[in-house]
Order: C-alpha cells, then sequence, then structure tokens
C-alpha cells in the first residue's frame, strides 16, 4: 500500500471541501431539476430524487418558454458585444501601450475613471436614450452600451506593453502600416489575452440579468436570465422542478465554452515564444 | 557619392543628450562597425537611420537622397534585431516572406481570403516562394522554413532574421549587436558568415555592437562612439594602434591601455624620467601618457626601468598578463608578456618596470590626441582622422 503523507491528505480534503461547498448549488440545483413538486416540497433535504422527473421537467421548460429564442438571443447578444468590445479595444490598447502621442497619459486616466464607473450608474440616462430614439426592445440596446469596455482596453493594454519593441519596429522595416501592425502581428499574438477576455466578458452578459430588464420588455429580444424571469411569473406557478431544468440548459453552453476556452487559453499562453 | 550619409544628427531625450551631432560616411559596398559602450547613443542612431525614430536635428541621405521625409517602410533599409524580432505566430519561410509580401502585393491582393481570388497574385506569391527558397539555401535554413521561431535554437532564429533582412535586397544593411545573443563559440563562427555574406552582397552596412572584437575583426572601417560622440572613425588597426582620442584608445584593447597622468612642461611631457617632445604646443600642466599592455616589458632584476611590485599575474595560455604598481606614483600598470618572458615572474616579486616610451601617446586634458615628436619607428600613418 502506497502511504500518502498526512499533509497532503490534508490539502487535498481542504480543496475538496472548498469545491464542494461552491458546487453544492449548482449540484442541488441538477438534483432539483429531476424531482417532482411533491418530492421538492418535502421536509427532507435528499439529493437523489425519489422519482426520476428529469424529462418531464425539460418537456415543461422547453415547452413554457421559447428556450431556443432564450439560447440564440443569448449567443447573439454575447457574440456582438464581444466581437465589439475587441474591435474597439485592441487598437486602443495597442496606440495606448506602443505609440507615442500628447493625449496618451489623458486617455489612460479616462480610462481609468472609466473601470470605476458601474452601468448601474449610467443605467438611467442610457435609457432614456434608447426610449427617445424608441430603440428599446431590440439588439442595438442590448449590445450598444457595451462595445466600448474599458475592462478589455486595461487588460490588453498590460498585455501588449509586454510585447517586444522591436517587433513593431521590424514589422514597420517589412513595410506594415500601423492598423496592418495590428492585423498582422498584434491581434495573432494576442490570442491568450482575447482568450481570457471572453471568458470574463461572455459571462458577464449571458449571466446579465440587470440591463436587459430594463431595456427588453418583449420575449422575442430576452436574453436567457431575463427569460427564467417570465418563467418564474405568474403562468409557471411555483414550478421549481421545470424552473431548475431551465436554469440548467441555459448554464449549460456556458460550462462548456468554458471547459473548452480553459484548454485553449492554456494552450495559448504555453504556446506563444513571444521572446522569439 | 556615399551609400549613406549622416550630417550632424542630434537627439536627446527629456534634457538627456544621446546624441551630439554624429556624422558619418558609409561608402558603397562597406562594413562599418559602430562601436561603443552600453547607453553611448549607438542604438538610437541606429533606430534613427531606420527611420523608426526621429532626430532633432540632422540629415540622412541615402545615396544622394534625403530621408527625412521617408517613412520607414519606404527606405528600403533592412535590420536585424539583437532579438531577432522574428513573428512568432509565423514560420520561418513566412517571416522571411514577409517584407516581400509586403512590397510586392497590392493592399487588396493581401487580403486573407479575397485576396487569394485576385488575379495577377499567384505568379507573385510563386515568385516569393521562390525567393524565400534560394534565400534559405544561401543561408543554410532550408530544412528550418516550416518550423516557428519557438522551435529554432538561438543561432537559426539569428539566420532566419538575416534572410528575412537579406531578401528584399535592401540598399542599407543595419545590424543591431545581432550575435550577443548567441554563445561564444557559435558568435566567432557566425562573425566570419555575415562578412562572407556581406561580401557577397555588397551592400553597404552598418554593424552596431559593445564588442571590440567583433568590431575589430569584421569591418572595413570602425567608428567609436562614446557618449554620443563620434570620436573616430577609421581602419581596426589605425583605431587600435593610433586613436585619436583617450576614450577611443580606452575602449579598444585588450587588456586596457595602461592611463597614467603626467605633466606637460615647456613642450614636453615628463614622467619619471620618461620624457617626450611634443609637436603641438600645450599649455603647461596635466596631460594623459597612453601606454598599451604590451609595450610594457618587465625586467626581473629590477636593474631597468622604474621600480615596482608585481600584484597579480593571469595566465591565458598564449599570453600572461601582470598586474604591477609602481613604488613611487603609486599607478597601476598592465603588462602583456609572451609566456617565456613570465617565466621567473611571481605574484610579490620586485621587478623594474619598462615602459617604452616611443610607443607612448600623449593625450591632452580634454582626451585629444597629441602628436609626439620624431620618436623612433613611431607610425606616421596618414590616415589619422
Amino acid at each position: 500500500m502506497s502511504s500518502i503523507p498526512a499533509g497532503r491528505i490534508i490539502r487535498f480534503a481542504l480543496l475538496s471541501f472548498g469545491a464542494l461547498m461552491i458546487l453544492a448549488p449548482y449540484i442541488f440545483m441538477i438534483s432539483t431539476a429531476g424531482k417532482t413538486q411533491s418530492d421538492i416540497f418535502t421536509s427532507s433535504l435528499a439529493l437523489i430524487p425519489q422519482h426520476f422527473y428529469f424529462a418531464e421537467n425539460f418537456a415543461k421548460a422547453f415547452a413554457k418558454v421559447p428556450m431556443a429564442t432564450l439560447l440564440w438571443n443569448g449567443v447573439i447578444v454575447c457574440g456582438l458585444i464581444f466581437f465589439f468590445q475587441v474591435v474597439v479595444a485592441i487598437p486602443c490598447a495597442y496606440a495606448m501601450a506602443k505609440l507615442k502621442f500628447r493625449a496618451a497619459r489623458l486617455m489612460m486616466v479616462l480610462v481609468m475613471l472609466g473601470l470605476l464607473v458601474p452601468i448601474h450608474a449610467t443605467a438611467l440616462p442610457l435609457y432614456v436614450a434608447f426610449d427617445r430614439m424608441s430603440l428599446l426592445n431590440s439588439y442595438i440596446s442590448l449590445v450598444a452600451p457595451f462595445t466600448i469596455s474599458v475592462f478589455a482596453i486595461f487588460m490588453f493594454l498590460q498585455f501588449f506593453r509586454a510585447m517586444p519593441d522591436d517587433l513593431l519596429h521590424a514589422a514597420r522595416l517589412d513595410g506594415m502600416s500601423e492598423l496592418g501592425i495590428v492585423a498582422r502581428v498584434i491581434v495573432p499574438n494576442a490570442w491568450p489575452a482575447v482568450t481570457a477576455f471572453a471568458i470574463f466578458s461572455v459571462v458577464a452578459h449571458w449571466n446579465d440579468l440587470y440591463w436587459p430588464l430594463i431595456v427588453v420588455s418583449k420575449q422575442a429580444y430576452a436574453t436567457p436570465p431575463l427569460g427564467l424571469m417570465y418563467f418564474r411569473a405568474a403562468e409557471a406557478g411555483d414550478d421549481y422542478g421545470a424552473l431548475m431544468a431551465a436554469t440548467l440548459i441555459i448554464t449549460l453552453p456556458l460550462v462548456a465554452a468554458f471547459l473548452l476556452a480553459q484548454k485553449r487559453f492554456v494552450e495559448g499562453i504555453t504556446m506563444t515564444g513571444l521572446k522569439g | 557619392m556615399s551609400a549613406l550619409s549622416l550630417r550632424g544628427l542630434r537627439k536627446s531625450f527629456g534634457g538627456n543628450a544621446i546624441l551630439n551631432g554624429v556624422s558619418l560616411d558609409v561608402e558603397a559596398g562597406e562594413f562599418i562597425a559602430l562601436v561603443g559602450p552600453s547607453g553611448c547613443g549607438k542604438s538610437t542612431l541606429l533606430r534613427i537611420l531606420a527611420g523608426l525614430d526621429h532626430a532633432d536635428s540632422g540629415e540622412i541621405f541615402v545615396g544622394g537622397r534625403d530621408m527625412s521625409p521617408v517613412a520607414a517602410a519606404d527606405r528600403n533599409i533592412a535590420m536585424v534585431f539583437q532579438s531577432y524580432a522574428l513573428y512568432p505566430h509565423l514560420t520561418a519561410g513566412q517571416n522571411i516572406a514577409v517584407p516581400l509580401a509586403m512590397k510586392r502585393l497590392s493592399r487588396s491582393q493581401r487580403l486573407p481570403l479575397v485576396g487569394s481570388l485576385l488575379p495577377g497574385q499567384r505568379e507573385i506569391r510563386t515568385g516569393i516562394a521562390r525567393d524565400v527558397r534560394e534565400m534559405a539555401g544561401l543561408l543554410k535554413i532550408d530544412h528550418l522554413l516550416d518550423r516557428k521561431p519557438g522551435q529554432m535554437s538561438g543561432g537559426q532564429r539569428q539566420r532566419v532574421a538575416l534572410a528575412r533582412a537579406m531578401v528584399r535586397q535592401p540598399s542599407i544593411f543595419l545590424m543591431d549587436e545581432p550575435l550577443s545573443n548567441l554563445d561564444a563559440n557559435l558568435r566567432v563562427h557566425a562573425r566570419g558568415e555575415i562578412v562572407e555574406l556581406h561580401r557577397r552582397a555588397g551592400v553597404p552596412t552598418l554593424y552596431v555592437t559593445h564588442d571590440q572584437a567583433e568590431a575589430l575583426s569584421m569591418a572595413d572601417r570602425v567608428a567609436v562612439m562614446i557618449g554620443g560622440n563620434l570620436l573616430q572613425l577609421a581602419a581596426p588597426e589605425v583605431i587600435y594602434n593610433d586613436p585619436a582620442h583617450v576614450e577611443v584608445a580606452r575602449f579598444v584593447g585588450q587588456p586596457r591601455i595602461n592611463i597614467i597622468q603626467a605633466q606637460a612642461e615647456n613642450g614636453g611631457v615628463g614622467f619619471e624620467g620618461i620624457r617626450l617632445a611634443l609637436l603641438e604646443k600645450v599649455a603647461n600642466g596635466p596631460v594623459s601618457l597612453g601606454i598599451r599592455p604590451e609595450f610594457v616589458k618587465l625586467s626581473p632584476s629590477g636593474r631597468s626601468g622604474l621600480a615596482g611590485r608585481i600584484e597579480r599575474l593571469e595566465f591565458l595560455g598564449s599570453e600572461v598578463i601582470a598586474h604591477c604598481r609602481l613604488d613611487t606614483s603609486g599607478y597601476s600598470v598592465v603588462a602583456k608578456l609572451a609566456p617565456h618572458e613570465a617565466r621567473d615572474l611571481i605574484a610579490g616579486m620586485k621587478v623594474g618596470v619598462v615602459l617604452t616610451p616611443e610607443q607612448a601617446m600623449v593625450f591632452g586634458p580634454e582626451g585629444k590626441r597629441l602628436r609626439i615628436a620624431d620618436t623612433a619607428g613611431a607610425r606616421q600613418e596618414s590616415a589619422y582622422a
């Protein structure tokens, strides 16, 4: 029998306990998704459902709300937000990290200030503006406020600062314009940063309830968390089993995407030999 | 008309003068090494030349054409960087192809998908691939073309960087310490290769290094730059044997030249029994006396020369370096001896230190070289810059 050092057992136990604490709600959600209504409201706390009710709950989840529309809206909104954020932030961060211009310091201050202002502070004026432009209940109102991400600028800025200047000098001597450098040198080497940012951005906007709740009142434009709101409403009653099934459905793409991106992310970090 | 000429280049960063009016001419096909200690402004000079940085004042002419309004990309100047600066996401072959693609393909032809559908681009791409293979063959890196920089050794990356710079046949070739990241053996080997490639291509080259051995062994002419000033530009032999400035003498030569403070009096220089007559008129006062270590001889009997003591002996195989201290003045003097001359010497012994006066060089209070009158066998090369 191989003996495992006590220290290692303790460390492992501590980590397992922590992981379990964090995973518990999710696990309980999976369990509840498989329970009948009466199962859920029993006084005992059971992890394994008495009757497996998964199929029925999932069927109800798909029937009560247009799940496909919700997921599609989520993909569209998150995709557009992420796309515009990257398109805006990469050239901006490149200019601030590597080009010398007079307003560089001012821009840095503005970015820092931008990091300090939460969406909640600007929500009302934005809402009024979208209302005046009759843009409520549209993808534009869902996407537009997030297209310029100071967080992305800040993150890429840190990443680009570490890129060797000689690489850019070489590119300029090879005949590339500044935009050419961004497209041909910066972007291909920025994948680790882009992937890392993608995780932050997509998770934040996929799960966002606050902003969609403000600008969207029609189901056709509802994002997944907003869809769950409709679910909870009067028509579904207190059907927690189906609600949990629906929650499981909308979190699954995120979990899957995160696992995939994580693999790429690690690869990205280990494969870039920037000191080339 | 020179292939490249610099006129009075000045540059300062935040009140710190980096270049104090540097002027330099590179003739067609010439290999010039720009050498100096770290921070002397040589890399800044190279960047200004390449168009990556702007001088505060001064002019740059390439083949008689004023380069100040020309962007870096259009100067047709190629550069090899110390870090090689290869694109990490491209293979060696793609790296070498970049400058050609940027030059030969139009903007629309370079577009990722659309570009490959446009007419005429296939022939151009075939031509580029052919030139890349040819250049790779010349530098013996054919087998590396499909590898990325991360999968190559330092020496291989250096070759790829050279190939990328040479492939577009630039009018000027700049190299910024391209060998400093290689190990010592490879460096000596690569020196010979670069000289050979230069001879074959005949492109005027400006080679920046802080390694005097590299500069002296590779270049047609050596430019010594110290503290933002170009102190001397001459053939390697002249730089070594006939330095124009005390800093040049100090920088070039291993071990370093012995510099002794002496007094100028009535048109002559005296130091402990040595007397040299000066050709130029100099005010009485302190001057520097420089004697290369190979012109310092030690007399074990102590019968000739100045009384001194050996502090340390370094055996280097083909030569022995003796560090001595003079008794009366307390100066430390280094002598470079042949092993047979050093056979009877041991550290700590008293010796006579013979400073060969006819080989001595005199530098004025500001460091400028002062000529000595008629010393037997003194070098009288006219190439004094």
